[in-house]
């Protein structure tokens, strides 16, 4: 079934078409990855999804309504949730704050305070250290958080790997795993091919804000995906980037 | 004791300074937005207090009930149908407005009262004082202020930090972004800023009108001294605001009791040094609002 669904979605970033008609649709319950280099779009997609941008041209729709013009604050209200990348945190506000931050569209679920504290034990240790003084991957874990406090039914993740280190990561996409077990959907944007491909259930590769490359991760080749990620063959011997 | 009294005399003029600034402070922390015609809102507010006993009598102290929370519902409708407007309109565009503002409040003011200076009368309350030794008297409604003032900047802070709002404004003000990103109506957030910033402006405005005399071009001379306030303590505290009043208040009483002329030259010297040497305030923007 249908939770999210873009149609002919242009979208510009500055005066740049990042975008180009581009058509997508996201299964509930399904892991999507979103792959692609610097420039492909990724970023532009998550803003017109979590409404910080507004197509030129086409429509969003979410769970069958049209969502094109709404409001970013409202479509966390209707259940979608943006973990932004670099995470920006509240930085002068304590973890407990950034997390009960999350919660201010009362949605209902499964998500609470303790529950967070549950998924990641790290950050109840630091309920009440601002969020600056954290590291980078208490911080990542924070806005994840934060993030499910709104109790999404969509949940865009923005750059989780970038700048952390390898167990961290493994640590982060292993909560992942369990935040879709409470039936939130994932749309993973990632630039860390093998994470991503490690958890979701279907991949999209975009080069030049179009969609090159699709399908499950295990019929996607490593040769076919570094094709769509670089937009040109490297060769039989080359790897793709991870 | 010349001293000890002027010191004294200055916290509680600080304690005005303070509650009229305090509203300037929290939309400045929230939206980034200067508001230039702080000040004739204040004034403005004495001005409604005005119409308020002509018509109806009393002493001025019951129309607080009338004055604030008018103050803030047009703060509310201000920040919806101009501000918002004028923040969309890039960095500029709230500045200018906010000064145009302000010239419309004044030439409203003079067109409509004249230029004269007006106060309110509050009776026996103006001159009535407390002893404190035989070489220090304070003055009950500078008392009062003092109290009232430390109440409800001290019931804001409480407000910011204990309810679902007041975290509201504090993630508005540490990052719009995110905070619209986790579901926080943006323009909700700066309506309630904004109402607050003129109820509490109306409350020193109403008591600056009783402390002293006040004319329709006033507005200009209390935002100097409410920025000076918000700068000596740290832009976008409260607590900094409370402190930089205190200090403002302080430097002026030491400069009337070394000339009587000089009081408001050395709370400038003061404002100066602490743009030149802290600027970041006393107590600076990250170690407070966020509390």
């Amino acid at each position: 079934m249908t939770l999210l669904q873009l149609e002919g979605v242009t979208g510009y970033y500055g005066h740049l078409q990042a975008l180009q008609e581009l058509n997508l649709s996201v299964n509930r319950g399904e892991i999507l990855a979103v792959l692609g280099a610097n420039g492909a779009g990724k970023s532009t997609l998550l803003s017109l999804i979590s409404g910080e941008l507004h197509p030129r041209e086409g429509r969003v729709f979410y769970q069958d309504k049209d969502i094109t013009q709404l409001a970013p604050h409202l479509r966390v209200r209707e259940g979608i949730a943006l973990v932004p990348e670099g995470r920006h945190l509240f930085g002068t506000l304590s973890v407990e704050d950034n997390l009960r931050s999350g919660a201010s569209t009362r949605r209902r679920g499964t998500w609470s305070l303790d529950a967070v504290y549950e998924l990641f034990p790290f950050v109840a240790a630091r309920r009440k250290h601002r969020a600056a003084v954290l590291s980078g991957g208490e911080q990542q874990a924070v806005a994840i958080g934060r993030a499910l406090m709104s109790n999404p039914s969509l949940l865009l993740l923005d750059e989780v790997s970038l700048g952390l280190a390898p167990v961290i990561i493994r640590d982060l996409y292993a909560a992942l795993g369990r935040i879709t077990a409470e039936g939130t959907t994932l749309l993973v944007v990632e630039q860390n091919i093998t994470e991503a491909l490690s958890v979701a259930n279907y991949a999209i590769c975009l080069l030049e804000g179009r969609v090159v490359l699709e399908g499950k991760p295990e019929s996607l080749s490593q040769r076919e995906i570094s094709q769509a990620y670089f937009g040109h063959d490297l060769g039989p011997s080359s790897k793709a980037a991870s | 004791m010349i001293w000890v009294n002027a010191v004294i005399q200055g916290l509680l003029l600080g304690g005005l300074y303070a509650i009229f600034a305090c509203g300037l402070s929290l939309m400045f922390g929230v939206m980034r937005l200067v508001n230039l015609a702080h000040g004739d809102m204040g004034v403005l507010a004495a001005y409604f207090s005005i119409i308020l006993i002509e018509h109806l009598g009393g002493n001025p102290l019951w129309t607080f009930a009338a004055v604030i929370p008018v103050a803030a519902l047009v703060g509310y409708f201000l920040q919806r149908l101009l501000f918002d407007r004028a923040l969309d309109g890039g960095e500029l565009s709230p500045l200018l407005v906010t000064f145009g503002l302000s010239i419309i409040i004044e030439n409203l003011l003079q067109q409509t009262f004249g230029a004269n200076d007006q106060s309110l009368n509050i009776g026996a309350l103006s001159y009535q004082s407390w002893k404190v030794t035989t070489d220090v008297y304070v003055g009950r409604l500078n008392v009062i202020i003092f109290v009232i003032a430390v109440i409800v900047i001290i019931g804001l802070q409480l407000f910011l930090s204990k309810t679902r709002t007041g975290l509201a404004l504090r993630a508005t003000a540490d990052n719009r972004r995110a905070a619209s990103l986790s579901g926080i109506n943006p323009k909700r957030t700066r309506s309630i800023a904004t109402a607050i910033a003129l109820a509490t402006v109306a409350i020193g405005g109403l008591f600056l009108a009783m402390r002293t005399s006040f004319a329709p071009t006033s507005g200009s001379s209390d935002l100097l001294f409410a920025f000076e306030a918000v700068i000596i303590g740290g832009l976008g505290s409260l607590w900094g605001t409370l402190i930089g009043g205190f200090a403002l208040g302080v430097a002026q009483t030491i400069g009337s009791q070394i000339n009587p002329a000089d009081g408001i030259l050395i709370g400038d010297l003061v404002f100066l040094a602490v743009l030149a040497f802290r600027p970041q305030g006393l107590l600076s923007l990250r170690s407070v609002i966020a509390r």
